[in-house]
Order: C-alpha cells, then sequence, then structure tokens
C-alpha cells in the first residue's frame, strides 16, 4: 500500500479538537439540558476527548452516550459478513433535549442517517446537531451536512481517509490514501 | 466480519463453536434493545418470516414472533390443525405454496425428526429449526447455554445436570451438543427407562440418583415428562416420579451451594419440580425466556445477513 498523505499531523489534530469544543462552549453554552452521543465505534474514539475536554471547560458532567447504528443500517447484508454489532451505551432519554451527534468522518451521509433512525429509539430530541473530524464534502449520497467539522477534505470517491488514534494505533493523525487499502 | 458457517440452523450438531460465540455476541446486543423504551430495530424491513407450526407451541412460537416483530420482519404464521396438512397435503407442496408467496425464511416445528434437514435440501428460503420431533431444538439450547453465561460468567469448565425425560426430549439432545461445544462438562439424570442408551456415546455422564446430581452440578436443567409422546409406561405413576426424580426446594437448600435450577417449559409442577423450587431463588426460568427473544434475534439477523 503506498503511504498516505497527511491531512492533519499530531499537533494540528490536537488543535483541531481544542477549537471544536471551544467553537461549541461559544454555541453550547454550558451543555444544560443537552448531551453528547458518539457512534460506535470511531466516532467515540473522538466523542470520548470532546465529552472529556467540554467537561473540563465547563467545570460540571456533560450527558454523555454511545450509539450503535447496525442494526438500522441500509447495508447490514454485506458480501463479508454481517456488520458487527456494538454497545449502546445509552441510560437516559434524548426526549426533548439538544443532541449533539459525533462521528470521525462524513462520507456518503448514510452512516448519520442510521444515526438519525437509531437516535429515535432513545425519544425525540429538541435539535440534533452533528460534529465530524473530517468532511469529505464532495462525496455526498444523501443531503446531510455537518454542524461543525475538523477539516474539510476534498477527495475523489475512490480515494480513503484513515483516521489513526493514539488509543489504537499510538498516533494522531488523519491520512489520504489514493485508494482503499 | 465474522459470519454463520450455516445457511440454516438445522441442529446444534452441524454448527461450529465459533458460530456458538457469534450468536451470544450478537444476542448480547439484542438483548439490550429489547430493554429499549423502543424495543424494535429495523434490520430485517425487507424479509418475510413463515412460522410454520405443525405441532403445539406456545412459548417458542411466540417467541420466534416477537424476535421476526422487533427486528420488523413481516411474518406469516401457519398452524397444521387449521391449514391444507389435514387435507393431506404433503410438507414439501405445503412450504412451496407459502414459498411461492415469496417468503426468504422458514421456522418450522414438525413432529418428524429430520423435517428440517429434508426441507433444507429442496427449497431455497433459510430454515430455522424449532423443534422437530425427539430430535433438536437448537434456539432453546442456544438461550440456555446463552442464560448459563449470563449468570455465571462462561459456560466452559461448568458442571451442567439435565434432569428428567431425556428419550422424548429434543432440548436434551441440543444442550448436550451446544454444552459440549462450549466446554462444559454434562451429566444426564433420569429413570433408566427415560435414557437412550446411546447418550453413553455422546460423551456425557449417565446418573440415576438425583441427589447425588444435585450436589455434583452447577446448573441443573430440569425436564418435563413428556405425557403426550409415551405410549408405553416408562415409570409407574407421577407420584412415584416426583418421589425419585422430583426436585423440592428442600432437595436444594440441602446442598452446601447454591446452584442454578433451569426449565424449558411447560413446567409440571408437582412431577419434575414442585412449585416451591420451581419459584424459588435459584430458578432463571424467565431469564431463559426473556434471552429466548434476543438469542432467536440474533439466529434470524445473522442467516438474513449471510444471504
Amino acid at each position: 500500500m503506498q503511504p498516505g498523505k497527511t491531512l492533519l499531523d499530531r499537533p494540528r489534530f490536537a488543535l483541531t479538537i481544542e477549537r471544536l469544543c471551544h467553537q461549541l462552549l461559544e454555541d453550547w453554552g454550558d451543555f444544560s439540558n443537552a448531551c453528547i452521543i458518539g457512534i460506535q465505534p470511531r466516532g467515540t474514539l473522538l466523542s470520548n476527548r470532546i465529552h472529556a475536554r467540554l467537561e473540563q471547560l465547563v467545570g460540571k458532567k456533560i450527558e454523555y452516550g454511545k450509539l450503535d447504528i447496525t442494526f438500522h443500517r441500509d447495508d447490514f447484508r454485506t458480501p463479508d459478513g454481517p456488520l458487527a454489532p456494538h454497545p449502546n451505551e445509552i441510560d437516559f432519554l434524548v426526549t426533548d433535549k439538544k443532541v449533539l451527534l459525533i462521528d470521525d468522518v462524513l462520507y456518503t451521509g448514510r452512516t448519520i442517517s442510521a444515526a438519525l433512525a437509531a437516535l429515535n429509539d432513545y425519544g425525540r430530541p429538541s435539535a440534533v446537531e452533528l460534529l465530524v473530524l473530517a468532511d469529505r464534502r464532495f462525496n455526498r449520497h444523501l443531503p446531510i451536512q455537518p454542524d461543525y467539522f475538523g477539516i474539510a477534505v476534498d477527495a475523489l470517491d475512490e480515494a480513503y481517509i484513515k483516521v489513526r488514534w493514539d488509543e489504537i494505533h499510538g498516533e494522531d493523525e488523519i491520512l489520504l490514501f489514493d485508494k482503499k487499502p | 466480519m465474522k459470519r454463520l458457517s450455516t445457511r440454516h440452523l438445522i441442529g446444534i450438531k452441524n454448527i461450529i463453536e465459533d458460530d456458538i460465540h457469534l450468536i451470544f455476541e450478537t444476542a448480547d446486543n439484542f438483548k439490550e434493545v429489547i430493554n429499549r423504551p423502543i424495543k424494535k430495530v429495523p434490520s430485517l424491513r425487507d424479509i418475510t418470516v413463515a412460522n410454520l407450526f405443525f405441532e403445539s407451541s406456545t412459548r417458542t412460537r411466540v417467541s420466534f414472533e416477537l424476535a421476526e416483530r422487533r427486528l420488523s420482519a413481516d411474518t406469516v404464521n401457519f398452524a397444521a390443525s387449521s391449514s391444507s396438512v389435514s387435507k393431506g397435503e404433503t410438507l414439501l407442496d405445503t412450504v412451496n405454496n407459502i414459498l411461492a408467496m415469496k417468503v426468504d425464511m422458514v421456522v418450522m416445528r414438525h413432529p418428524a425428526p429430520g423435517a428440517c434437514v429434508y426441507l433444507s435440501s429442496r427449497i431455497p428460503a433459510n430454515i430455522i429449526n424449532a423443534g422437530d420431533g425427539t430430535h433438536e431444538h437448537p434456539t432453546q439450547a442456544l438461550l440456555d447455554a446463552f442464560s448459563i453465561r449470563e449468570r455465571l460468567g462462561e459456560v466452559a469448565g461448568k458442571k451442567i445436570a439435565i434432569i428428567g425425560d431425556i428419550l422424548h426430549s429434543r432440548v436434551a439432545l441440543s444442550n448436550v451438543f451446544c454444552l459440549q461445544k462450549l466446554g462444559a462438562k454434562v451429566r444426564v439424570c433420569g429413570p433408566p427407562t427415560l435414557i437412550p442408551k446411546y447418550y453413553k456415546d455422546l460423551g456425557v455422564e449417565i446418573s440415576h440418583d438425583v441427589r447425588d446430581t444435585l450436589r455434583w452440578c452447577d446448573v441443573a436443567n430440569v425436564l418435563r415428562i413428556q405425557l403426550e409422546r409415551q405410549d408405553i409406561k416408562f415409570f409407574p405413576s407421577l407420584r412415584e416420579y416426583h418421589q425419585y426424580f422430583g426436585i423440592t426446594r428442600q432437595m436444594l437448600l440441602e446442598l452446601d451451594r447454591e446452584i442454578v435450577v433451569m426449565h424449558p417449559g411447560p413446567i409440571n409442577r408437582g412431577v419434575e419440580i414442585s412449585s416451591d423450587a420451581a419459584d424459588g431463588p435459584h430458578n432463571i426460568i424467565l431469564q431463559q425466556v426473556e434471552n429466548g427473544v434476543a438469542v432467536r434475534m440474533a439466529v434470524l439477523y445473522l442467516l438474513a445477513a449471510g444471504n
């Protein structure tokens, strides 16, 4: 596999997350009657960090959950076998709350569409906003746009974006490859 | 991504240990789903399932129906007593007629052992065996093992006793295959007339002493005496059976440690188990019923995803 092009290295990666947190503070205040929900599995790596940093910044607990969308996907029958579900970790209802939905990469929009459907199982939120780290803005299949994004990536359909995380890969970075490995 | 090694769930004998673990891991997620305020996901919204019950059933049929509906599948129900089977139609004709209406999966209970194997080689739909005669009842074995795993943490290394009418029980045979594949030690216990001779070739211990078996085991899975399948006398009377093989609360209290009591239902109170034991703190009978829906959702989901 060809080495990927670095879109975001470690210092800028940290800076981007910090910037997103401050942007959220500006718009969401102290997160009263609001909650953060990360999409399993990879969106939760980003949401873990954003949630922890926001709690530090506002100085109080913010409701936080992890949402698995496997059973709501329109493509759960893949040629490689069924998609493996991950645990849902939401111990509250989202009814009448403002929800910040977090994922790592926004590509076709199908994941977010499934997440919005899955979120309905936990009540009727007053509003939902979307935060992603990388927005592949020219590859959408559905009319879904992020409210907050780390970087915008203009790439061809066959290109592949890999977000690497310190917790798993030993490095924080975003790489762009010509095609999926 | 893992997938099942089979297109049909005919019996536990035909699947591998990895399949069982995959079903359990998927069932863990479905158990969370069915405990939410909204207990439904749309995964199988494009799938139609036919529930063909050629033999009476309450909990298995209801459990399958609930599992299908909670996955958003369309269902058609069929009971032999009110169908053309009573007019002399063959099994294959009946099923082919139902499949002609574009059914994707078949859940079938049939009094003849091997009925599901017969069908699986002749029709294109996925087949789930919901009990074929005295042969296998794979989803019951899976939910039993899932319940043991939930209560005790794991199945491997545990001592499981199956007590009662082994001869007429499809649950017993599927349980033996499932528990052995997961690494448990299995003992069957009952009167000699109700334990088939071939069980010793399955690698299980055989006992006719219920008190000794209760002292030995971590889990006692108590089976019903299936009088409807008994055309000759296998023991003198139900009262005598209860005296020798029935489980009472007193017997459980006399043990030096707590064991788990299971029963696949329906219970004949006062025969294989007394009411005070069936309703006591040792039992996980209602958890088995709840887990049945989650395990069946997992089986339906994984088989549908394999298509």
